[in-house]
């Protein structure tokens, strides 16, 4: 049910977007090449090769691609797979220009190297929605580079020129004649390197653009697929760490001799993140962990509740922030508005709540180290490892698994579980699993920061709005790591993000920020500052909306009439789901737009309410995220945001009482189950944009367009998520 | 202490409270059967106890003597489940860290009920959760698993 639309779409509009879309991306890519840079030395790809043979005769063109006289095919990713598809998708981009089947090939998560770092920023990082993106151009020049390579070979076997040769389905042929790729690659590895590269032409394509069955489907339906939790190694050790109740708290004793007195275990540690009970299984190490009888000190004095920092963020928000935008003179056109709304609205800490809890396995000796995890942020993973080992970060061997879900959260600016687990190993002689009870990683922080934010908006005579402003007050999640420097001045731009550069235009507009310290550690959530702007900015449109006695999507086109891109989105979204007329069942209908990651989406939710119970029905999503490489994982990407987005909306609630979180599990921290899952269905805007992300896209907009439904439907205005705390509450302010 | 785990009779040395999960994926290696929150709230642990299916976290080891317990692992090598492979012809996973619970209530659920509603889906599936959001194809799959697990119609001649 839920591809036919997204199928539709792309076998409508694919052809399309790449005829438009990767022709200004090839050009891009060709040029780079007849200027005369040598691919290989682009980044220093070829000097970076990182494996050594493991075949005879391997011909491994730059650090993507290895192809063995076997004619096994590897490709090799600086990625992290957490279910958003760049197993699949990465190799495709290759496959298309190499001309082979992609099932047929190996896939292999890369060591820690340059030659993986990411083109948009010096790391080794999955995130910001920007694997395909981001490595489109040098993918494909990496399996156009092999390809050329291959096909000059043959030409010299058959002494005939390459004019006369194509590559297909993994072979070099004449027409009547074919070498298979594995017979060329000890020739091969001779060619010269090609000083330009002909890039297929879009319009060629078999792969890209097209549904293509995920190549780690197989590993994942039957139990293969390893995850970080799966590690073993002889003679491991199960580790489960004591950590604070509370944040800002430590230590202060524990019975070691209780926990060596339970059956497998084996060892009690002290590090600085808390007490480690060592086991040979895992239970083991749990009932040791019970047998320690932490004890901790007490919170202090300024530990966080959840109630208090309300207030705190509440006073904050009525006096001047640093400015992130300033358009005209909004305090000016407030005092002329012929009508103005005040309104205040929040959102909570969340937690990640990945399937897989956290755990990092390593073997720490004199001079090496292995770490498996399945992290997001490999570069900075190792370097704190070999500064914490006293090695150098080529001694460290950092082996990527699959990801059970990571959304941020494994990927820690401050590395802290692998940190961790780094610290326990040092000196232990074996390696050690370190592994987060589901209330350890609830409890553990590195949250999504909880936000308050004050709008004020004033209407014109006409209803139009005329004047915006609105401060934000929340932790930066981006202040003290090594992205600090992408940061503004004083302030932290994913804080603003959706609000400062929001596409309305509104004549005179204002955003501030605040930005206070805690103890409560911060970081990246899908989505990040999207995950807060999406629902604010889209909620008090809504409120101006009805305040102007205007349509939401009606205003919404008067304010986008210069963004052709965003009107096509928010049409297509209307048009799909039906805006103006009657929703079928008493539903009610929402619209939210909103750009981030270089792409847009609108989407509308259909839903009722009886009493306190919301039932989301249906979910219409418009997507122009430029030219697309696989449609359905897009159109997963689209339904699995919308569940991330969900959860948090109905249910996502991390609250404090002095430092201590009081959620544990998914028992007081609910997340969406199957029975209240909506019917999502997703629609591709055939576009010449750049190719823009898609992980974290669908996020921003599903609680917004649930609430402004809610409203539709009750006249109740939920300026405080989550919406059943919000409804049950009587928190939401807001006067005019 | 021994019990049947995919059709091997197999023997542990551990203490009967020991939960089955912690026994499977420690002792046995058998690690496609996950951990995902240990108080049967989220069905990553979900496995087969003689049939039936079972939350492997709070489930004791005391609880699967002498008994059939089977796992991903032994569902089908070849990927030939029909449930398998509805999963791939639709492209459920993401992440892919729930689908061996997932999976395995699935299969649960159309050995009981080879036909089910939406309601039967809601309330056999209610239990696994999947923070990467693949519900909707897990209902289409498990459409589609029963239409492949169904006898195949008599061949009709071409028309």
């Amino acid at each position: 049910v839920s591809d036919a639309p997204a199928a539709h779409a792309a076998a409508t509009a694919g052809r399309r977007q790449f005829l438009v879309g990767v022709t200004v991306i090839g050009t891009a890519v060709g040029a780079a090449l007849v200027f005369g840079v040598p691919l290989a030395e682009r980044r220093g790809a070829q000097r970076a090769v990182p494996q050594p043979p493991a075949t005879p005769s391997p011909f491994t063109p730059n650090a993507f691609v290895r192809i063995a006289a076997d004619d096994t095919i590897t490709i090799i990713l600086g990625k992290a797979e957490m279910g958003q598809g760049i197993y699949t998708s990465l190799p495709m981009i290759v496959a298309e220009e190499l001309a082979v089947d992609p099932h047929r090939m190996r896939v292999e998560f890369a060591p820690v190297d340059r030659a993986y770092y990411s083109p948009l920023f010096p790391m080794q990082f999955t995130g910001g929605s920007s694997s395909v993106r981001a490595s489109f151009d040098e993918l494909r020049a990496a399996g156009a580079l092999a390809r050329t390579m291959l096909v000059a070979a043959a030409a010299r076997r058959w002494q005939i020129p390459v004019e006369r040769l194509r590559a297909e389905s993994g072979c070099v042929t004449d027409g009547a004649r074919r070498l298979r790729y594995g017979e060329l690659v000890a020739d091969a590895a001779l060619s010269a390197r090609p000083r330009e590269l002909a890039l297929k032409s879009p319009e060629n394509f078999t792969l890209l653009g097209k549904k293509l069955q995920r190549l780690d489907g197989p590993l994942k339906v039957s139990g293969r697929a390893q995850f970080g939790i799966d590690v073993r190694q002889p003679q491991m050790l199960f580790a489960m760490v004591a950590r604070p109740a509370a944040f800002g708290t430590r230590v202060q004793s524990f019975d070691a001799a209780a926990a060596r007195a339970v059956p497998g275990v084996v060892e009690v540690k002290q590090i600085p993140s808390g007490v480690a009970v060592l086991a040979t299984n895992s239970w083991a190490a749990k009932r040791g962990r019970e047998a320690l009888h932490a004890r901790f000190g007490e919170a202090p004095a300024d530990a966080v509740s959840s109630d208090l920092l309300r207030l705190e963020y509440r006073r904050l928000a009525a006096t001047p922030g640093e400015v992130a935008r300033e358009v005209g003179d909004a305090a000016r056109a407030l005092g002329e508005a012929k009508h103005v709304l005040t309104a205040e609205y929040e959102v909570p800490y969340l937690a990640h709540a990945c399937m897989e809890p956290l755990n990092c396995t390593v073997h720490a000796r004199a001079d090496r180290c292995d770490i498996w995890v399945g992290s997001q942020f490999q570069s900075e993973d190792r370097r704190r490892a070999a500064a914490i080992l006293g090695l150098h970060p080529e001694q460290v061997a950092l082996h990527t698994t699959f990801l059970g879900g990571g959304f941020g959260r494994r990927g820690n600016p401050q590395s802290d579980f692998v940190v961790e687990a780094v610290q326990l190993a040092k000196g232990l002689g074996r390696p050690v699993q370190v592994l987060w009870t589901r209330e350890d990683d609830m409890r553990g922080g590195w949250y999504r920061p909880f936000f308050l934010s004050r709008l004020q908006g004033g209407l014109d005579a006409h209803g139009m709005p005329l004047a915006w402003r609105h401060t934000i007050v929340g932790q930066s999640v981006l202040s003290g790591t090594v992205f600090e420097s992408a940061m503004k001045k004083t302030f932290d731009p994913t804080s603003v993000e959706g609000a400062a550069d929001m596409p309305y235009a509104i004549p005179h507009l204002k955003v501030e920020i605040h930005e206070p310290v805690n103890a409560v550690p911060v970081q990246f959530w899908r989505s990040v500052g999207h995950s807060h702007t999406g629902f604010v900015v889209n909620g008090f449109l809504d409120e101006l909306a009805a305040a102007g006695r205007k349509d939401p999507v009606a205003l919404r086109r008067m304010l986008l009439a210069d963004r052709p891109r965003h009107l096509g989105v928010l049409n297509l979204a209307a048009e799909k789901a039906g805006w103006g007329t009657a929703a079928p069942g008493g539903r009610a209908r929402g619209i939210a737009l909103q750009e981030s990651f270089g792409s847009v989406v609108a989407q509308v939710a259909e839903v009722t309410v009886s009493g306190d119970a919301i039932q989301v029905h249906r979910v219409v999503c418009a997507v122009d995220c430029g030219a697309v490489i696989n449609p359905d994982h897009v159109a997963a990407q689209i339904e699995g945001g919308v569940v991330f987005g969900l959860s948090a909306a109905l249910h996502g609630n991390i609250t404090l009482s002095r430092g201590r979180v009081e959620q544990s599990n998914f028992n007081d921290y609910p997340v969406l189950r199957m029975n209240e899952m909506p019917q999502v269905e997703t629609y591709l805007v055939a576009s010449d944009a750049p190719m823009g992300g898609v992980g974290e896209i669908a996020v921003p907009c599903i609680a917004p367009a649930v609430c402004n439904a809610i409203y539709a439907a009750t006249g109740k205005r939920v300026r405080r998520l989550p919406v059943t705390a919000s409804l049950m509450s009587s928190g939401s302010r807001a006067s005019s | 202490l021994s019990l049947i785990v995919n059709g091997n009779s197999v023997q542990v040395e551990a203490a009967p409270e020991m939960p089955l999960l912690w026994v499977l994926r420690d002792l046995l290696g058998l690690t496609g059967t996950k951990f995902g929150c240990g108080m049967a709230l989220c069905g990553a642990c979900t496995v087969h106890l003689d049939g039936q299916p079972i939350r492997a976290c709070v489930t004791p080891l005391s609880a699967a003597l002498g008994r059939r317990v089977d796992t991903i692992e032994g569902l089908s090598a070849e990927m030939r489940h029909p449930v398998q492979r509805a999963w791939l012809e639709l492209d459920v996973v993401q992440c892919g860290y729930c689908q061996s619970g997932q999976i395995m209530s699935a299969v649960a659920l159309l050995a009981q009920n080879p036909h089910p509603s939406d309601e039967d889906i809601d309330a056999a599936m209610a239990g696994n959760i999947c923070r990467c959001g693949t519900y909707q194809r897990i209902r289409a799959a498990i459409k589609r698993a029963a239409e492949l697990a169904a006898p195949a119609p008599p061949a009709e001649s071409p028309s």
